[in-house]
């Protein structure tokens, strides 16, 4: 009896360990996701498992163009106070529930109204959500929003299953139900994510895979370890040291795209007492620090030249980039006159960094650069939780950190640079900065928003309350058996067209 | 022995509350505030205002820690702040992971350590012992993340034996699940297996020299009875107090290896837990692995006493 016992546990055993026919798409991803519910999510991580679950009203290309999703076209009122959205019909919720024009007033509302709500600031000028038809809505703005749109195209514009919303309260992320190709199965925290396929799916022909796991596995020498033992198809962020051992590994395959975000130096130049230092209140100084830098040597050294030097808020293949003012070459000669004329010869300098060895790296190769010049910037590595309170707070001198980044330009600086932004750390306030930025987030006119960030730019690149370093780049890995990855901006994983020979 | 246990248990309580007060305490004295890290990049002040209201972080500390221990009185440990799971629940999913780890690396270090120890005792200064000594050294020194990324490298990359990372629940796929625990407890394990070696040879030692040893040997018995039976007993108490001490180490102490293999215990939750200022979890874990150390203080006691009957009667 015990014989078979063990033999029934045996052979169990076997046929569970056995690979299923079915294909199962495993993703490593650096960490382990947040809360899984749009409207409460604030990683970027979860945005990607996102990418699979939760459908948005509009989506972007690879070229940041705004394409249809859940709605399937839009107009805009003539004094663009209204915005009027057709809705795809024949979509149901993972539930069943159907998608409709009220189902968006309901998201709308609970991303709006719900105090645990992280997209209230995106959703900031809707005063209104009203059904005009059963597929159509029209959303009543406060004032003009260019950006709004964008915002649509990510979580804000997330549809997530009105009934099961209604039902789980605070707690829908535990079992969320959207409208994507994918529906939740299981999550283990730090373990595992688990989506299967959904067979209602409006697009359900772009589908091929049965079902997509998603592994945080935040070691990147680990995650990589996975992928060539065959645990993984693919992995996202990896570490741009080891992009070229990939590249060169014939049973992989290497993708990547500049990212929307950047990353840089806030200085503090009028956020509390610490504001009180010489870089902060010397124009001269922090000109002086810019031309310090070689940009291309720091991505070289760093990150083996695959990230994109930068010196603006957006990266310099983005549309919305100035091009009358490239990335300045390295002038330590300049810099030092620059030094001069502010009356010092050697300038201190505090830099918060975050405890990490990329960033104590990137870190110590400005120091030394710097240093050439007449700086003696002093490292203060932290650990983010703590960085990000001393910089908000005002207690710091200048602070090495970055951006993850929106599709609209918006998103990348007005709320860093204007007077009453909700992030601006650096303390910068200039009445024509403001003026020039909020006839860009009003305007529908991209000709007349590329002129105002223009002109913006112009007062930003002389005033320096960032200095912008360096884009990163997404990189994936993939096996060399998934076939139909197309790499995106925003970093996201889109499973559509994506198979496994 | 019934009185013995109890006053151990009694003594343990108050211990308990202080380690909880500790941890209350000095968690709000790291640097960096909760909430900014949980209101998202875009910190919306409304959003920063209502979670510090929801969390009670305007309230006094001692207000805060009362609140705490009332629910936790109640069986409720909280919710955690980053994933809205209760912390309770979290518990119990990351703590038989590492048990099992934990349980796995101990059979591992003692197969290993104690065997070890007994024989570089009995061959004193011969090759054996020195030989012994060095692999003891050599497994203390080596770093736990080092070998656990050589073994990857080598077992999973190169070999393809086992999975790289990542775990498996013993209920749903028993296989899968030795495969995946097989490489961390070994590198957990002959780290330990070093201590176990070193301390079981040196008790040894200090056995084998005893007067009721010579006599056992004078008697005409046989060495290797000599050895397992006379002198081991009394060489394992040191031993046991130690496994325990390790073992409850373990729990807490796996971090290191649970970050590289990915494997989602107790260590990594409070790691992720602190990083982000996961008060709730960390107050749990904290909590919870206390008790762990003082459960597996009491049973060593307990079995000291089992071991040595005048421990008990000296109370």
């Amino acid at each position: 009896m015990r014989k078979m016992t063990l033999a029934a546990m045996l052979l169990a055993a076997t046929a569970l360990s056995l690979p299923a026919h079915a294909t199962d798409f495993r993703i490593g991803l650096q960490e382990d996701p947040d809360v899984l519910d749009p409207d409460q999510s604030r990683t970027f991580v979860g945005r990607i498992v996102y990418a699979a679950l939760c459908d948005k009203l509009v989506d972007i290309t690879p070229d940041l163009e705004i394409v249809p999703q859940l709605a399937t076209d839009w107009s805009w009122s003539d004094d663009g106070l209204q915005l009027t959205m057709n809705l795809r019909e024949g979509v149901t919720f993972h539930d069943g529930t159907p998608f409709d024009a009220e189902a968006v007033r309901a998201n709308i509302e609970r991303s709006t109204m719900m105090p645990e709500s992280r997209r209230k600031s995106e959703l900031a000028s809707i005063a209104g959500t009203e059904v005009t038809g059963p597929h159509q809505v029209t959303f009543t703005l406060t004032n003009p929003d260019a950006t709004l749109i964008a915002q649509f195209a990510d979580r804000a514009g997330m549809m997530i299953s009105p009934t099961a919303a209604a039902e789980a309260g605070v707690g829908f992320g535990a079992n969320p139900v959207c409208s994507g190709p994918f529906q939740f199965a299981q999550r283990i925290q730090q373990d595992r994510i688990v989506l299967e396929r959904f067979d209602a799916y409006w697009n359900a022909d772009a589908i091929h895979l049965d079902s997509v796991t998603y592994l945080p596995i935040p070691d990147t020498t680990v995650r990589l370890a996975n992928l060539r033992a065959g645990d993984l198809h693919m992995l996202e962020r990896l570490a741009a040291t080891d992009a070229a051992s990939v590249r060169a590994d014939d049973d992989l395959q290497y993708a990547e795209a500049v990212s929307l975000g950047y990353q840089g130096i806030t200085i503090n130049v009028g956020n509390g007492e610490g504001a009180d230092h010489p870089v902060g209140t010397n124009t001269l100084l922090r000109q002086a620090l810019e031309l310090s830098i070689d940009r291309q040597a720091l991505n070289q050294v760093v990150f083996e030249g695959v990230f994109a030097a930068g010196n603006q808020s957006f990266p310099p293949n983005s549309p919305w980039y100035n091009a009358d003012i490239p990335i300045p070459a390295r002038d330590v000669e300049r810099a030092r006159e620059l030094i001069a004329e502010a009356g010092f010869e050697r300038v201190p300098l505090e830099v918060m960094v975050t405890n990490n060895p990329v960033d104590m790296q990137v870190g110590q190769v400005l120091q030394a650069m710097a240093g050439e010049a007449g700086f003696d910037i002093t490292l203060r590595a932290m650990e983010f939780a703590s960085l990000l309170a001393d910089q908000s707070a005002g207690t710091y001198q200048a602070s090495r950190i970055g951006w993850s980044g929106r599709v609209d330009p918006d998103g990348n600086i007005h709320q860093f640079v204007t007077c009453d932004g909700g992030i601006n750390d650096s303390g910068f306030c200039d009445p024509a900065v403001d003026a020039l930025l909020n006839t860009a987030r009003t305007s529908t006119d991209p000709a007349v928003r590329k002129q105002s960030y223009d002109a913006a730019r112009a007062i930003l690149a002389e005033e320096l309350p960032l200095i912008y370093l360096y884009h990163q780049t997404w990189i994936w890995a993939l096996a060399d058996t998934v076939e139909g990855f197309t790499p995106y901006p925003d970093g996201m994983i889109r499973l559509e067209g994506v198979m496994v020979q | 022995m019934l009185a013995y246990v109890g006053k151990r248990i009694a003594i343990a309580i108050p211990t308990v509350l202080i380690v909880s007060l500790f941890v209350f305490s000095l968690q709000h004295l790291l640097p960096g505030d909760p909430i900014l890290v949980l209101a998202g990049e875009e910190r919306d002040p409304a959003v920063i205002e209502f979670l510090r209201e929801k969390y009670r972080l305007n309230d006094p500390i001692p207000v805060q820690y009362l609140a705490w221990l009332g629910n936790v009185l109640q069986g409720d440990l909280g919710i955690s702040w980053r994933t809205n799971q209760p912390v309770l629940e979290l518990i119990g999913q990351k703590l038989p992971v590492t048990i099992q780890l934990a349980v796995m690396a101990m059979i591992i270090a003692m197969l290993i350590g104690i065997p070890a120890g007994i024989l570089s005792a009995v061959k004193k200064g011969t090759v054996i012992d020195y030989t012994a000594n060095v692999i003891a050294l050599s497994g203390l020194s080596i770093p736990n993340f080092w070998l656990g990324i050589l073994l990857i490298l080598l077992v999973s990359v190169h070999l393809g034996w086992l999975p790289a990372s990542g775990y498996e629940s013993p209920f749903v796929d028993p296989v899968r699940s030795l495969q995946t625990m097989i490489m961390p407890a070994f590198v957990l394990g002959t780290a330990l297996a070093a201590t176990l070696m070193r301390h079981t040879r040196s008790a040894m030692l200090g056995v084998l020299q005893a007067d009721y040893v010579r006599t056992a040997r004078a008697k005409g018995l046989r060495e290797r009875r000599v050895v397992l039976r006379h002198a081991f007993r009394n060489g394992l108490l040191p031993v046991v107090t130690l496994s325990a001490l390790l073992f409850g180490e373990l729990l807490a102490g796996a971090v290191l290896t649970e970050q590289i293999f990915t494997i989602p215990g107790f260590g990594k939750l409070i790691v992720d837990a602190v990083f982000n200022r996961d008060y709730a979890v960390v107050q749990g874990v904290v909590l919870c692995t206390a008790v762990g150390f003082i459960v597996m203080n009491l049973i060593a006691d307990v079995l000291y006493a089992l071991l040595n009957p005048r421990i008990r009667e000296g109370l």
